[in-house]
């Protein structure tokens, strides 16, 4: 469903967004591709094991994050959603210090592998490796926000090799059932690692499965970032209206391997790897705002020199910051202070986490 | 006091906690306007109404799934898988997601849900309504696992696992759902999670058991005193965190050791306990570690006489017994 790429100065300013709301927008896609093609020079240098990421993807997760409440909502992310992270309050020193795998790393605290997002502090939920199993905990999440009444929206994201997975569809299934205030975003590159769209999807696309679970599913062109915003905005109103969860198939180009770990050159055709670069979000956004005269080369260049500058702070910041110290391997097994697999009498929960003050309370609840 | 059955003590805790504390829910399949196939949350769902106490999809998974997600936004969910045998759809969730989450977030989520699974043999239970699954979650850093065996622990118990912070696999052997009875306090009390008890104090042996093994070994200790035979019965209770230090003082004093199990006995969960004891009490030991426990086949076949072949009971422990007293 391509929407036709003839813009006129008015569609922004239809759809409610600001000549602010789009250079903010434009910012986060480019801090995001940045910190990405840092991440990548960084692993290439020997300086981190491993990257996984999203080139390609920033278009729709910063359209399809713009309408949330970025204070009160949730975000369910999975390992692509680098600048959906950002925008919801991670900064590139946090997703850095988690590919150096440093102790302050608030994901994980060096624990996981890179792209393993999480963090309490701005509601995001910590992720894990099995994929789809994210799609049942947005789901919980948005039955407790809507149980105590919070108003939260859940926004939770996957790719489409994920959508073959039974908990994808247990989660919908539960959603549209209890109508809960959860968007899932489904972000369709058409590869899982090398296996084509065509092998994991007979039906038209994603989004038509939705009409089984009861509520509606849009496919929108991950290249149209206002498309992208449009159709997200739309989820959110329904999901604040009460009227339940929105299916949405982002439809994007993976510009880059599927990790550090893969040669995509191996099982894709050279000339459609050429195509994707076409269609590539960071480049037709710029255009689009270029179109109504909020860029120009100066603006790009001072922009492309403050982002820069950003992210070699974060880089050196982060590298600097200590690696975890083995006498911590044992926390955080569980709650109590103690060796976790025997009973002790003594055991207790400890207070408040000195490091993060989300964190148990006396009562070891959040 | 009031004498109840196992069951009702049971419902009686999960009515008291949901009143204590409106953040508990229940879910699971047929909790709901059924009360549950064994009746546990029988009355909940009027008292409570549809919105804290969750008729499921059939669909164990996202059962475990969707109640993660409601421990990460405050509520403290009580799941319920109708059999443990249907449990395993949800591993994933329960192993990967429930026991990882506070270690893998460096203590950013805690993950306070009980998953509640009715275990072990009865009459007709057959392969897949039958399971013991303890030994595959206990083995799990991040689970604890909670096996009481009476009506005042298990009333106890579930509330300590509500309150609890961490992950807490709550099993209940179905044969004692309405065969076994005891006095329940009428008022809120806690027993915790971690330590075991001395049901019976005995001189010659320790038996070491849990849910209904212990009501089985009971009998039967019953029965060898009459012969001379005085066995010092442990009841588990909890099987992680583990109690090793009330272990290691029944073997000081017995100096032998039989673990019984009515999982299948190869890597069951008895075979931890036979580790310790050789590895820490050795030079306590007047005879080797037994242990008797359900046989390696996939399951208690259905048919009668296939059943009672299999079922532990408490003549093969008396004779176990025997054995060991006669080292």
């Amino acid at each position: 469903m391509h929407k036709t790429k003839a813009v006129t100065a008015t569609r922004h300013a239809a759809l409610g967004l600001s000549d602010q709301d789009l250079l903010d927008m434009y910012y986060y896609i480019a801090l995001a591709r940045t910190l990405d093609d840092r991440m990548w020079v960084l692993q290439r240098a020997g300086k981190a094991m491993f990257v996984i990421s999203g080139p390609g993807h920033e278009g729709c997760q910063v359209g399809a994050m713009w309408p949330m409440d970025k204070k009160n909502d949730w975000l369910v992310p999975f390992y692509r959603s680098v600048a959906a992270c950002l925008v919801k309050g991670m900064t590139p020193k946090d997703i850095l210090l988690g590919l150096f795998a440093r102790a302050v790393d608030p994901s994980s605290g060096g624990r996981q592998m890179p792209g393993h997002y999480g963090h309490p502090g701005v509601k995001i939920l910590s992720t894990s490796s099995p994929v789809g199993t994210q799609y049942p905990h947005a789901v919980g999440i948005a039955y407790a926000a809507k149980l105590r009444k919070t108003g939260e929206v859940t926004m939770v994201a996957i790719g489409e090799g994920g959508t073959s997975q039974g908990d994808w569809h247990e989660a919908l299934n539960w959603a549209g059932i209890y109508k809960l205030p959860v968007i899932f975003v489904v972000e369709n590159n058409f590869y899982a690692i090398s296996v084509p769209l065509h092998k994991q999807v007979a039906g038209e696309s994603v989004a038509a499965r939705a009409a089984g679970y009861g509520f509606p599913g849009v496919v929108a062109d991950g290249s149209d970032v206002l498309e992208c915003y449009r159709v997200a905005k739309e989820a959110y109103d329904r999901a604040r209206r009460g009227e339940g969860p929105t299916l949405i198939e982002y439809r994007v180009e993976r510009l880059g391997s599927h990790s550090s770990d893969d040669q995509q050159e191996r099982y894709r055709p050279k000339e459609e790897i050429e195509a994707a670069r076409r269609r590539d979000p960071l480049m037709t956004f710029r255009a689009y705002l270029e179109s109504v005269g909020l860029m120009d080369e100066p603006r790009g260049q001072a922009l492309t020199a403050r982002i820069k500058r950003e992210i070699d702070e974060a880089t050196d910041s982060a590298d600097a910051e200590p690696l975890p110290d083995p006498s911590t391997a044992e926390r955080h097994v569980y709650a109590t202070q103690h060796d976790p697999t025997y009973y002790r009498a003594d055991d207790q929960i400890p207070g408040p986490h000195p490091m993060h003050p989300w964190l148990p309370g006396p009562d070891g609840r959040r | 006091m009031p004498e109840l059955r196992y069951v009702d003590a049971l419902t009686k805790a999960h009515h008291e906690e949901m009143a204590r504390d409106e953040r508990v829910v229940v879910l699971g399949e047929d909790v709901g306007r059924k009360g549950g196939v064994f009746g546990v949350t029988m009355g909940l769902y009027e008292k409570f109404g549809e919105e804290r106490v969750i008729d499921s999809p059939l669909a164990e998974s996202s059962i475990a799934g969707v109640a993660i997600g409601m421990a990460a936004n405050g509520l403290l969910p009580i799941a319920e898988f109708q059999f443990a045998d249907f449990i395993h759809p949800a591993f994933n969730q329960i192993v990967s997601e429930a026991a990882r989450m506070r270690y893998r977030s460096n203590g950013g989520y805690g993950c306070p849900v009980v998953f509640r699974a009715p275990y072990g043999g009865s009459h007709g239970t057959a392969l897949y309504h039958s399971q013991s699954i303890e030994a595959l979650y206990a083995h799990v850093p991040g689970m604890k696992v909670v096996t009481p065996s009476t009506p005042y622990d298990v009333k106890g118990l579930l509330k300590s696992a509500v309150r609890d912070p961490d992950p807490v696999l709550f099993l209940e052997h179905k044969r004692m759902y309405r065969l076994v009875r005891g006095e329940v306090p009428e008022e809120d009390y806690t027993v915790p999670i971690g330590p075991a008890v001395v049901r019976r104090e005995g001189t010659d042996l320790s038996v070491f058991a849990f849910g209904w093994m212990l009501h089985e070994a009971l009998q039967a200790a019953e029965v060898v005193a009459r012969e001379g035979i005085s066995v010092e019965v442990v009841d588990l209770r909890t099987l992680k965190p583990l109690d090793k230090e009330t272990i290691l003082k029944s073997v000081a004093k017995t100096n032998r050791a039989l673990i019984i199990y009515e999982d299948n006995r190869f890597v069951g969960f008895g075979a931890e306990i036979a580790a310790i004891i050789a590895e820490e009490a050795f030079d306590s030991l007047d005879a080797p570690v037994m242990r008797l426990a359900g046989p390696d086949v996939p399951g208690i076949p259905f048919s009668k006489p296939l059943e009672e072949w299999f079922f532990i009971n408490q003549e093969k422990i008396a004779q176990a017994m025997r054995r060991l007293a006669a080292y």
